[in-house]
């Protein structure tokens, strides 16, 4: 009897502080989550302290397997606003969204982009990594500033600020990397990475990429593919191959090897590292990748 | 191009493939004897457990020092061990017997594994430590592999007449030596070895393929205990071979094809086995014919 008497209790108490917390939240901060760390940190840099931000693959993680916990569908329900990739990217989140009982809107970071096809082992699909071109970035961000205001339009002019002040920094940093470029000579562009992630990034910026594996992390390479790369390297003299921080070193260590390329350093695709890393925020690992690619391209 | 230079050129033009050839071989050459072993003890599921069990060692390996090829090892050998003796202890101490406590313990050993994968909110995809990768064999990986293909075979020449004996007739063994035990630890152990070895090229799971498809080939096709680790040597090396060369021209990916050109032969074997195939059972046979 005591236990059921302190269990009513405790439910009590946590169903008050539940409600009160909701109301904190109404009249505070809105609950977003994004699906992985580049996303959320755009949301962050919009929303600044109008917004708590959650998301579901973590630093390092890789976007394209990603394994659903429990936690992530509670935060999911508990959201007000969904922030998706978009373009086939999280193949897993729409079951998600369902699953959790959600009735969040969902915002498609890449609305309005012109998507990139990507061609692989004779099917040709769309390129979801369409943050890798600062100009697409731009264009993220306005989606989410749109998104934010839709939902909470008490707080525009604060978002507005916001998304003026991290485009005026995302211009500043499209300059610094074609500063940067212009320092790698034309006919060195050319990168052997473990996926094909850099798509709009080689666009944007006049680099080629060549990835052993296709568009997503979930292949496993062939020999005849990985035949394939080390003669494309040895024809045309790619100088360098860089690892990717979401996918398996071994066989990029290996064709490094075979083709006489070096190893140019860890190149961030899909997702940032952690805070104490090399790129804890979208600006930086663009300022990451480019250091790392100036560098071994221009010796 | 002339067949017999679409079969050579490959090897010949990239050290990738060679280095995927002599690792294949040796893992060939180590472990379907034991597969043929755990066959005639039937203990075929033994692999297949202890296969699983590896996981949460070499995952355990792979939070603490990252891709890196000794803590893996050594993190999937002794888990491995722990499932294998630990199942044999079970089973001798309680009611259940060894197929249950097997399928226990690799059942948790197996969610472990996925749960310590997971949790480090792996950069890794799980696929790749389950299925290894064969195309990527360095220098260290090889030398362990060809370490461990040649410790096995060293302790097979050592095991070999009292293991045949404690497989064919345990009760004779225990009554003219005590050596029963120490072999049956030690074969575990080899076991164990193998399919860690295994487990660096192929994956956790193919690894017990290597293992137990040639074996199972070998036994379908010959009755005498020699030929058929001969053969099973022979059908794993050759599975080895024509599955990097099927990769290398149809572009499918290395280690499931040379695992599934093995359970070519296994299931060919299973139609024209000499030894107990589909075909030959079904011809009457003279009286006491094997």
């Amino acid at each position: 009897m005591v236990k059921l008497v302190g269990l009513a209790i405790f439910l009590a108490c946590a169903l008050t502080a539940n409600a009160s917390q909701a109301a904190a939240d109404n009249a505070g901060k809105i609950p977003v989550v994004a699906t992985f760390s580049i996303l959320a940190d755009f949301v962050s840099n919009v929303g600044g302290d109008g917004v708590t931000v959650a998301e579901l693959v973590g630093p390092n993680g890789d976007a394209h397997v990603y394994q659903p916990k429990p936690a992530d569908a509670k935060a999911l329900r508990e959201a007000r606003i969904i922030l998706v990739n978009g373009l086939g990217l999280e193949g897993w989140i729409d079951r998600l969204i369902k699953a959790s009982g959600s009735k969040a809107p969902v915002i498609i970071a890449s609305k309005g982009i012109t998507p990139q096809q990507m061609e692989e082992n004779g099917h040709v699909g769309l390129d979801p990594h369409a943050w890798q071109s600062i100009t697409n970035a731009i264009t993220y961000v306005t989606n989410i500033r749109d998104g934010l205001i839709a939902a909470d339009l008490g707080r525009q002019d604060y978002y507005r600020a916001n998304a003026a002040a991290y485009i005026d920094k995302l211009h500043a940093l499209e300059k610094q990397v074609s500063d940067k470029i212009t320092q790698i000579p034309p006919e060195r562009r050319r990168i052997i990475t473990t996926h094909d992630a850099f798509g709009y990034f080689g666009r944007a910026y006049g680099f080629s990429f060549i990835a052993p594996v296709g568009v997503s992390t979930e292949a496993e390479a062939s020999a005849r593919d990985v035949a394939r790369i080390i003669n494309q390297i040895k024809t045309t003299k790619v100088p360098a191959v860089f690892l990717e921080n979401v996918t398996d070193p071994r066989l990029l260590k290996r064709i490094a090897d075979e083709s006489g390329a070096k190893i140019g350093g860890t190149l961030y695709s899909d997702a940032l590292s952690p805070p104490d890393g090399e790129a804890p925020t979208y600006i930086e690992m663009m300022r990451h990748n480019i250091d790392v690619l100036t560098v071994a391209l221009t010796q | 191009m002339q067949l017999q230079e679409m079969l050579v050129a490959p090897f010949t033009e990239f050290a990738f493939m060679r280095r995927a050839l002599a690792g294949s071989i040796a893992l060939a050459i180590a472990s379907p004897p034991l597969g043929v072993f755990l066959i005639m003890r039937r203990m075929a599921l033994t692999g297949d457990a202890v296969g699983h069990a590896i996981l949460p060692g070499a995952a355990l390996g792979y939070l603490l020092a990252g891709l890196s090829l000794g803590p893996m090892t050594i993190g999937g050998l002794v888990a491995g061990l722990a499932v294998a003796i630990g199942s044999g202890v079970v089973s001798r101490t309680t009611i259940l017997r060894e197929d249950t406590s097997l399928a226990a313990f690799y059942l948790i050993s197996l969610s472990l594994g996925v749960t310590i994968v997971s949790v480090h909110g792996s950069n890794i995809d799980l696929l790749h430590v389950l299925f290894g990768s064969v195309l990527a064999l360095d220098d260290t990986t090889l030398f362990l592999l060809a370490t461990i293909a040649s410790l096995t075979l060293l302790a097979l020449a050592l095991l070999y007449r009292p293991l045949v004996l404690e497989t064919v007739d345990a009760g004779f063994l225990a009554s003219v030596s005590r050596s029963g035990g120490v072999v049956q630890v030690a074969f575990l152990a080899l076991v164990v070895l193998n399919l860690v070895g295994g487990f660096h090229a192929l994956g956790t799971l193919l690894a017990v393929g290597m293992m137990m498809l040639p074996a199972a080939a070998a036994r379908l096709m010959t009755l005498e205990m020699t030929a058929m680790l001969v053969i099973a040597v022979a059908l794993g090396a050759a599975a080895g071979y024509a599955g990097l060369i099927i990769s290398f021209y149809a572009g499918l990916p290395s280690g499931p094809v040379i695992i599934m050109t093995a359970g070519l032969f296994y299931l060919i074997a299973l139609v024209f086995g000499p030894a107990g195939g589909f075909l030959r059972r079904l011809r009457p046979r003279r009286h006491l014919e094997g």
